[in-house]
């Protein structure tokens, strides 16, 4: 029997703020423990909350990104749980009037992994519908140390933004692709960083089997908290299987709450009492009610730049690309606006493209969102190709060390010497030797095997150690061996 | 006459043509304290030392400056304990100054302590505090009132000039009734509630406990205003009530008696006060009708649905993992939850706490927390109808005087109607002042209420203020004895 997938997703985006949602502590990762708090975010008897205006705009501004209808009145409510890395053992979350409601995230090629960009379902271009975004406020973090625990509250309080999305992703790809588009276009907006590795995007993903055909879905399982896009595949991946599996031997699949061991590649159930709660909401009686029309979707909408689509289809018309040059420096913001300000110095622009794409990506490691170094190298070393005083090879030994050294591709000809000889006088007294050198080669030559050429040429770029212009070397050397007659 | 007979105003007087001393002043207040506490009580903690250091350098030309005030247990001072008259915050020092604090600081006055209160605020009597009891200045063998108990016998017993109390449904005008003061719960959102440890944040304000309307007006004038760390108040301008006392005139004035708050069940001698102190307002010229407020007799319900759904959320931190007193023996985190919140508790308290978790329970949230929310507006519309036809209702702050101790403690529904006039000003969000306007035949104070609509508190003060001028109103010293 063929099985398919259905699987929803929670996303937690922390929000680029300065500030807490409710308090004015900076927000800083890494920080000394506890150093980033205040009576507000450890909930101190008498603290009260006071909404981060910036928080609200940001949340709007997502919600105008993805399409979704924003609420005329926000409200926050209360959610009790007992957890000791909460401060209050309740959070300021939105219950039944979240910011956002509806929207959707158009998946594209580029954003399945590499491995499954050329599959039929990568090409679908299918959209997955959101269900809601809300805002809500982080909790601290536990440690746990042999006999004792400790906890750090400088995360309690962040602002987290949720995505929720309906079921309409059908496969572990589709799942990655998700996350990799909605994380483009909240980089876009400048929302998030969404640094996974400091937790900034965390996801809950519910799935279930059933098989293709039925109507009736079947029982669907959480995995809680996975904390990088290829870990949510790989997790489903291997939750989709263990249910088929299931369902396969004639067992039933029972609800569960689980979590993803990353080296084990398996999923495991939780404790259910951790999760199996009456979270009681209510409207938290502190919080007066977000009115969101007028300032808060102005501002929200000053905010919204060129999203990724356009920028693609502009990229592309503007510059000459292809599809897959726009799409690919498009995918991240800070690239595509580094490559424009490149571009606007070199009169090869396709060129400066390729560079970023074949060689300079290569060498940047995937974590780093930030270029290291300044656009007018890559223009720079661009011009030295074409006006022939850089060959290929050597221009793609250049992006590395522009990027390891950052240094100009001008200082890095200079130090290493790099330059091509252009010079004739120079490689006419070369190439002269070389054809004094090579007797049998230029025999053979002139004997009609013209391929000869090469090995004359090849001591005249063995002699220069590579320097000399290939392509007016093999003009002298031509000119030279018909001279001899 | 004793310096600790004063009144703010009087003082202030003194102060500025220093004719007196801040700490000659703050020595006096010490020494009747040392005098009337062991009998009454009302302290639950005072700081001698820090009084007196700022009495030395306090600016007297400022609104307040060198006048000693006394605060509820639940309003945080920097270095101070915040107990809430609880066994749960144990050894608890507050880091910080609640926002009224600040102001206080700014307009010169100086802390002395803090008052005794229900534990958390929970309570028409004081007896539910993990300090122990105080006592009624009127009649040492009956409460106080409360939850600002400490405050209110405090003040009575000129062991305080002044005294900060908060209100939920009632507790800054029903002890003020039961010891003879003046009480005022603000407009919801008139006063910062930051630095109040919250009972129900929806209700909840911070107000004065006074010896006169002159005083309560001086002090809510420095207390209120808009504050950007309570997102509930409200950016409405402060009048200057202390200099609008006199500026009210009862010509064309028509004051509203609601039907509902003169029912069966009302002690007599707290009636006959109260009608007679209505014939008073009338005699001076204001025009008196009687009045409806239908939904009166649902308020006590609604209030108990409200308070302690938001309670059983508000006091849900205190769990013993940051601060407060920790259980020493449990098994596990579950455990250790509930025994430190079962040792650090009182009855009462959890007993809102369970109420509260039940009426917010998934499948009882409708019948109860929705509905109580839908009757609040009820209860709000009432008096914005009443409020079209007069300017302000009288009525008993309390249907009955100080009851013995010992005498409600055991009956929790019988406690709970001890608030049953006060209650519907705070979950309509108007003001209520509390004035004492006669005495029992046991000598015990009664108190009329003054209720007037959102943000016109000076319109009860001056009425209150009036009520006490044409009376010759000068506060009593009580017996301090078993009756
Ligand atoms: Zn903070």
């Amino acid at each position: 029997m063929e099985y398919e997938a259905i699987i929803g997703l929670e996303v937690h985006v922390q929000l680029k703020t300065q500030t807490k949602l409710f308090c004015g502590c900076p927000i800083e990762y890494g920080a000394l423990p506890n150093s980033r708090v205040c009576p507000i975010c450890l909930g101190l008897p008498g603290a009260l909350p006071s909404p981060n205006k910036q928080a609200i705009i940001l949340t709007i501004q997502t919600g105008l990104m993805l399409g979704s209808e924003i609420a005329p009145r926000g409200k926050f409510d209360r959610k009790n749980y007992f957890y000791p890395d909460m401060p209050k053992n309740y959070q300021i979350s939105q219950y039944d009037q979240p910011l956002c409601k509806g929207g959707a995230v158009q998946l594209y090629p580029l954003a399945f992994p590499k491995d499954a960009q050329k599959d039929p379902q990568a090409q679908s271009r299918k959209k997955i519908r959101l269900v809601r975004i809300h805002l809500e406020e982080d909790v601290g973090k536990s440690f746990h140390f042999g006999d004792y625990s400790g906890i750090d509250f400088n995360r309690a309080g962040t602002p987290l933004m949720e995505i929720v999305s309906e079921a309409d992703i059908r496969s572990p790809e589709e799942a990655f692709a998700y996350l990799t588009a909605l994380r483009q276009i909240l980089r876009y907006g400048n929302v998030s960083d969404c640094d996974m590795e400091k937790g900034q995007l965390r996801c809950d993903v519910n799935v279930s089997v059933k098989p293709i055909g039925e109507e009736k879905w079947g029982t669907k399982c959480e995995i809680k908290n996975l904390n990088s896009i290829s870990a949510v595949r790989k997790a489903l991946k291997y939750e989709i299987q263990r249910q088929i599996h299931i369902l396969e031997l004639g067992g039933e699949i029972s609800q569960e709450t689980l979590r993803w061991d990353d080296l084990k590649g398996q999923t495991f159930p939780m404790r259910t009492k951790e999760y199996a709660h009456d979270y009681r909401y209510f409207p938290d009686p502190d919080l007066l009610t977000i009115l969101t029309e007028g300032e808060l979707i102005e501002e929200a909408q000053k905010r919204i730049p060129e999203l990724p689509e356009e920028k693609k289809q502009r990229l592309s018309q503007h510059y000459g690309l292809t599809e897959y040059q726009a799409s690919v420096l498009a995918s991240d913001p800070q690239l595509a606006d580094f490559f424009e300000k490149a571009a606007a110095q070199s009169a090869n622009k396709v060129s400066v493209a390729n560079f970023l794409i074949n060689d300079y990506l290569a060498v940047a490691s995937e974590s780093e969102t930030a270029i290291p170094i300044p656009p007018e190298y890559f223009s720079e070393l661009s011009n030295l190709v074409d006006q022939g005083k850089l060959h290929m090879k050597q221009a793609k030994e250049i992006v590395k060390l522009m990027v390891t050294e950052k240094k100009s591709p001008t200082l890095i000809v200079q130090e290493k010497g790099l330059a091509q000889i252009t010079s004739l006088d120079t490689l006419d007294a070369i190439c002269k030797e070389a054809i004094e050198a090579n007797p049998k080669s230029v025999a053979d030559y002139r004997s009609g095997k013209t391929a000869a050429i090469n090995a004359i040429k090849g001591y005249v770029m063995k002699k220069t150690k590579g320097q000399a212009n290939p392509k007016i070397v093999h003009e002298l050397l031509e000119k030279k061996l018909h001279e001899l007659g | 006459m004793n310096l600790f007979e004063y009144t703010i105003s009087e003082l202030r007087r003194l102060l500025v043509r220093k004719e007196l001393s801040p700490t000659e002043l703050t020595e006096a207040l010490f020494s009747r304290i040392a005098e009337v506490e062991p009998k009454i009580n009302a302290y639950n903690y005072i700081n001698h030392e820090r009084a007196i250091e700022r009495a030395k350098t306090v600016n007297v030309d400022l609104p307040l400056g060198g006048i000693p005030i006394a605060i509820k247990d639940n309003i945080n001072v920097r270095a101070e304990p915040c107990r809430c008259a609880s066994k749960i915050l144990e050894g608890y020092l507050s880091p910080y100054n609640a926002t009224v604090i600040e102001k206080l600081i700014k307009a010169g006055a100086i802390l002395v302590g803090r008052t005794n209160m229900d534990e958390f605020a929970m309570g028409s009597s004081t007896e539910n505090s993990a300090t122990g009891l105080t006592k009624n200045p009127w009649d040492l063998q009956r409460v106080p009132g409360g939850s600002s108990g400490g405050s209110a016998a405090a003040v009575a017993s000129h062991e305080a000039f002044c005294a900060l109390g908060s209100d939920t449904g009632g507790s800054i005008r029903q002890p003020a009734s039961f010891c003879g003061c003046v009480g005022l719960k603000p407009t919801y959102g008139r006063v910062s509630r930051y630095g109040l440890t919250a009972f129900a944040s929806s209700l909840d304000q911070i107000g004065p406990l006074t010896k006169t309307v002159e005083d309560a007006a001086l002090l809510l004038e420095v207390i209120s205003g808009f504050d950007p760390n309570d997102n509930t108040s409200e950016k409405m301008p402060v009048p200057r009530f202390s200099e609008l006392l006199e500026t009210l005139s009862l010509k064309n004035m028509v004051l509203g008696v609601p039907k509902e708050y003169f029912i069966e069940g009302i002690d007599g001698e707290v009636r006959e006060a109260i009608n007679k102190a209505i014939a008073h307002f009338e005699s001076l010229g204001a025009k008196i009708e009687e009045v409806s407020l239908p939904h009166t007799p649902y308020a006590v319900a609604t209030y108990y649905i409200l308070a302690t759904a938001e309670a059983s959320a508000n006091l849900a931190r205190f769990d013993g993992i940051r601060y407060g007193r920790r259980s020493k023996h449990y098994e596990d985190l579950l455990d250790y939850y509930g025994k430190t919140r079962d040792e650090g508790f009182g009855s009462e308290v959890k007993r809102r706490i369970l109420l509260g978790t039940y009426v917010l329970s998934s499948g009882y949230y409708d019948a109860y927390y929705l509905r109580a929310l839908k009757v609040k507006e009820k209860i709000k519309q009432d008096f914005s109808s009443v409020f079209k036809k007069c300017q302000a209702l009288l009525t008993p702050t309390s249907p009955f005087c100080a009851f013995r101790i010992g005498e409600k403690s055991n009956d929790p529904l019988q406690m709970y109607l001890a608030d049953i006039f006060t209650i519907a000003v705070n979950l309509a969000g108007i003001c209520g002042l509390s004035i004492p306007c006669g005495q029992s035949t046991e000598g015990l104070p009664i108190g009329l209420q003054i209720i007037g609509p959102a943000w016109k508190e000076e319109v009860i003060l001056a009425l209150g203020h009036l009520y006490q001028k044409s009376t010759g109103w000068k506060p009593p010293i009580p017996p301090l004895e078993k009756t």
